[in-house]
């Protein structure tokens, strides 16, 4: 047990903020251990988890028998039981996995056996006919497909901030610009050192993503594995091309990637990416014109209509790949030390999974009496946005019309905006089809003096 | 107040100079803004030349928006600040929201009057990191007129389109020094009065320069420029992405409104009246941007219109439809025509895409109706006369061009 009279001694230590380590600090925390998070960004969010494709995956398409598939299966399953208490949405959309050629077809017969085979049996083959009867602005190129019905789409910020913020209403502490610089184990204690001071926890748990093969070998001096990162840049359009997509349309598969996919967002957006390069850097997700042209020509070989349609934003993520496929998870490395790394391109829809998987191979069994359930507030279009409601103070942001009263909830708590890509994340201001011509002003107004990272680099 | 007799969208120069119009001749005209403060672009634009056909005053922006909101209210008008129009409803319904929450408001008119907004870094492709420090001309405006805060010291402009004169003189302001100005076009989109400028403020101009990518984690640090002779890097702090206006057309876009696939803005006939006769359309939401006394008096004149609409007395809706027949044609309004007394267009307002030198001509069935010689630009004012006789068959703009 930690010293519980010491401020900075704590049961649990995880290391990384992202979508893996919010989940993580919630299992932790729900098990009843007194858990710190540190995470070197000004925000949470800024690594892998800040740029996806928002898909809560079924698992049809993992490795069979893989504890990827059963980390997916777990989380999907959680996120279901623990979304409405949370208030967080889910968009039930569907996917469709399409063949584009008759080799492609062919393929398809083993695909739907690999997803049974994994446990998702409600999928449904279609004919080229029966795919466009659905899908009425997809090419007449398309030569057939299978249905996904479970495939859905969530909102990636707020499951993530959702579960911090649990952990955080039941005694988790976060600290942020806190980067772990180097760990020792002594008398059955670890003791970190980082940027903001030194912490002592029993367990150390190795979520640093993009990072985890460089936090492995700071904390127990080596790394069994390295970090290979893989872009994925994508095209945002705005939302009047929405209405051409209503199920997640998915290539079939290759070895490396899931492919081009087009979908909606759960702001109700349309999304065309991502793509799958690799590289050395970490730090930069940089977009390139050409690679964005080519995922537009590729969206309206897809879906003609979108020719029509504008485009609102452009990004691009990080997937912390190894140089093997699966899952870096192992509790053997060094005594009360656990490194959940690698996790690639599926840990949004697997972190609560891992979290449960993770707190098993700790040996947690505990529960926390009572915990308390925050409510993420909603920014998907499914829900009531705080618009509708009174007492909003007026919209700041037009385009995606957001309050000053979310701007203020956003800023205030243990959770406040750190930076302005945070307060993006929390409210969705100026990632509309103006990009901020309108609202930069006031924004900056609002924000002077509250967030770490200062909008304008100096206030 | 009792039922209004015309709601105004938008509080600019177009919505406000109709709004007075309206209440002088006696009609009960609510404005519907959603800033705190009703004015329009010019409110953040503290620069000069602002009211010269209006008030026959050179005035700053500030001042101009001022000047406006007071004779709208002096005249009658009703001005409920902070209330966005989130939707459009058939027959002049229009759904709002403010502190208060949403609520449906109507009147037997509608004139939608939003404006236009610059097209962002996103939407133009610009590669690289996404770092902060990279804003269109108003964000700028926005920061240093309204809050005097400062983004960057030495940025990067792009573009040359008026409002990227604008935006210099906006840095001069605020004592920002441009490291250079670029435009990827082979000459400056703006009228030649504006060229002595940047060679004044001692600003380099690049033609056939755009900007390929822009560093930086947290804050701007550098763009690579794509020159003829090939790339360059540039240290910088900031980016200013000037002009591509486009109509501030979310609200149409989501409604049941006929949208201009060419220009972005709703289809207009004549009297600037929409697919739904309960609505009108004035100022930049048509085409672009215009210059501010222009909007006022497409406002004006469109409010005369909206008058003839409240007695009844405007023929019923329909007309020949536009065609644009030529490739460099890149949006013409109205896109309705017919016979049109008392309307508020008595011409075509034309954009091009490209340099275009030759005759432009309407023709209906064979003939030609109107012609003009044109020797223009991109982004250049082009006029063309609307013929007093015209049936109900397609109208084809054409060029021909110079050989
Ligand atoms: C293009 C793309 C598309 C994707 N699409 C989907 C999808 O549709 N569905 C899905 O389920 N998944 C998807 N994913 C995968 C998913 O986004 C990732 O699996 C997930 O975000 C990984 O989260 P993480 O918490 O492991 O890593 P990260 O989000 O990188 O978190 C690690 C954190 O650790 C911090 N850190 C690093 N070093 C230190 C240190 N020394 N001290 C303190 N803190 C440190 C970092 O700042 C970072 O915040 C996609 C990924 C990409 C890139
Ligand atoms: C940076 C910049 C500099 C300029 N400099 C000059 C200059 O020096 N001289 C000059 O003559 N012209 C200048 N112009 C052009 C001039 O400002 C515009 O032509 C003029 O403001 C257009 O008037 P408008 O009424 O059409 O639209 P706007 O002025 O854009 O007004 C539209 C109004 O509608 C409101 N609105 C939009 N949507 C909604 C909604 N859903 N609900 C409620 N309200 C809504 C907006 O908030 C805004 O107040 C400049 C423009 C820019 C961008």
């Amino acid at each position: 047990m930690s010293d519980p009279l010491s401020p900075s001694s704590y049961d649990v230590a995880v290391i990384g903020a992202g979508v893996v380590g919010c989940a993580l600090a919630r299992a932790f925390t729900l098990a009843g251990a007194r858990v710190v998070v540190l995470e070197k960004a000004a925000d949470v969010l800024d690594g892998a988890s800040k740029g996806n494709s928002a898909i809560l995956h079924t698992g049809f398409d993992a490795p069979k028998g893989s504890l990827e598939l059963a980390c997916i299966r777990e989380g999907y399953a959680l996120y279901h039981d623990i979304r409405e208490r949370l208030g967080l949405p889910l968009v039930r959309a569907g996917a469709m996995v399409l063949a584009w050629s008759e080799e492609e077809v062919a393929g398809l017969p083993a695909l739907m056996a690999q997803a049974e085979a994994n446990g998702i049996t409600d999928l449904e083959a279609l004919t080229g006919v029966g795919v466009r009867a659905l899908e009425p602005a997809l090419s007449e190129g398309v030569r057939g497909g299978f249905r996904v019905p479970g495939e859905h789409l969530i909102d990636p910020w707020s499951a993530a901030h959702g579960y911090l913020a649990q952990a955080l209403a039941n005694g988790t502490v976060l600290m942020r610009q806190a980067e772990v610089l180097a760990g020792r184990h002594s008398a059955g204690h670890w003791h970190l050192a980082t940027t903001a001071g030194a912490v002592t926890a029993d367990l150390v748990i190795n979520a640093a993503g993009l990072w985890g093969d460089e936090v492995d070998r700071r904390v127990i001096g080596e790394s069994w594995f390295t970090i290979k990162p893989r872009k994925g840049q994508f095209v945002v359009y705005d939302k009047t091309a929405a209405a051409l997509a209503g199920h997640i349309l998915l290539p079939v598969p290759t070895k490396i990637t899931k492919g081009i996919v087009v979908c909606r967002t759960a702001f109700g957006n349309l999304l065309v990416g991502p793509t799958a390069e690799e590289q050395d850097g970490r730090e930069h997700a940089t977009v390139e014109r050409e690679t964005l042209q080519a995922l537009m020509r590729r969206g309206c070989e897809i879906l003609p209509a979108l020719a029509d349609h504008e485009v609102t934003a452009v990004y691009a993520g990080l997937r912390p790949a190894t140089e093997e496929k699966h899952y870096r998870i192992r509790d053997d490395l060094a005594p009360g030390y656990i490194c959940v790394g690698g996790i690639r391109s599926t840990g949004l829809s697997a972190a609560l999974g891992i979290a449960a998987h993770v707190v098993r191979l700790a040996g947690r069994d505990g529960t926390l009496a009572d915990p308390i359930w925050p409510e993420m507030p909603n920014l998907s279009v499914d829900g009531e946005r705080d618009w509708q409601r009174p007492g909003h103070g007026g919209i700041v942001c037009h385009c995606e019309l957001v309050t000053r009263r979310e701007i203020e909830a956003a800023l205030t708590g243990p959770m406040a905006a750190g930076s302005l890509a945070g307060l993006k994340r929390r409210t969705r201001v100026t990632m509309g089809r103006c990009q901020g011509f309108y609202c930069s002003a006031e924004l900056a107004r609002i924000t002077e003096g509250r967030l770490t990272q200062p909008m304008l680099g100096h206030d | 107040m009792t039922e209004p007799e015309v709601i105004v969208v938008g509080a600019g120069p177009a919505g406000l100079s109709a709004a007075t119009e309206l209440a002088r001749a006696g009609r009960r005209v609510l404005v519907l803004e959603r800033e705190a403060e009703a004015g329009g672009i010019p409110r953040h634009c503290g620069h000069s030349p602002y009211g010269l056909r209006e008030f026959r005053r050179l005035m700053g922006g500030p001042a101009y928006a001022a000047r406006l909101r007071a004779e709208a209210l002096a005249a009658g008008a009703m001005i409920r600040t902070a209330t966005t129009v989130t939707a459009l409803l058939p027959g002049g319904k229009v759904e709002v929201t403010g502190d208060a929450g949403p609520e449906t408001l109507a009147a037997p008119v509608v004139l939608l009057a939003t404006g236009v907004r610059e097209t962002s870094r996103a939407a133009r492709l610009i590669g690289g990191d996404k770092p902060g420090g990279v804003l269109n001309t108003a964000a700028l405006q926005g920061l240093v007129y309204l809050n005097r805060q400062i983004p960057f010291r030495r940025p990067v402009i792009l573009g040359t389109e008026l409002v990227a004169f604008s935006a210099l003189l906006t840095c001069r302001h605020a004592g920002i020094r441009p490291v250079a100005m670029v435009e990827p076009g082979s000459r400056l989109t703006a009228w030649s009065a504006a060229r002595w400028l940047p060679r004044l403020l001692g600003v380099p101009l690049h033609l056939r320069t755009g900007i390929a990518t822009i560093k930086g984690r947290a804050r701007v640090e550098a763009v690579t420029l794509a020159t003829p002779s090939g790339e360059v890097e540039v240290e910088t702090d900031g980016v200013i992405v000037t002009g591509g206006f486009r109509p501030e057309s979310a609200l149409l876009l989501a409604s049941h409104l006929a949208v201009d696939p060419h220009g972005g803005g709703p289809v207009i006939d004549a009297w600037g009246r929409l697919s739904d006769p309960a609505y009108f359309a004035a100022g930049n939401i048509l085409r672009g941007v215009e210059t501010a006394g222009w909007c006022w008096a497409e406002g004006r004149r469109t409010a005369r219109a909206i008058l003839v609409a409240l007695e009844g007395r405007l023929p019923a809706p329909g007309g020949a439809r536009l065609v644009l027949a030529h490739p460099a044609l890149r949006l013409a309004v109205p896109q309705v025509l017919a016979p049109a007394p008392a309307a508020a267009h008595d011409r075509l307002q034309i954009r091009l895409s490209r340099a275009t030198k030759g005759r432009l001509r309407l023709v209906q069935a064979g003939r030609t109706l109107s012609e003009a010689r044109i020797d223009t630009l991109p982004e250049r004012r082009v006029f063309l006369r609307l013929p007093a006789a015209l049936s109900d068959a397609d109208l084809r703009l054409e060029i021909e061009e110079d050989a």
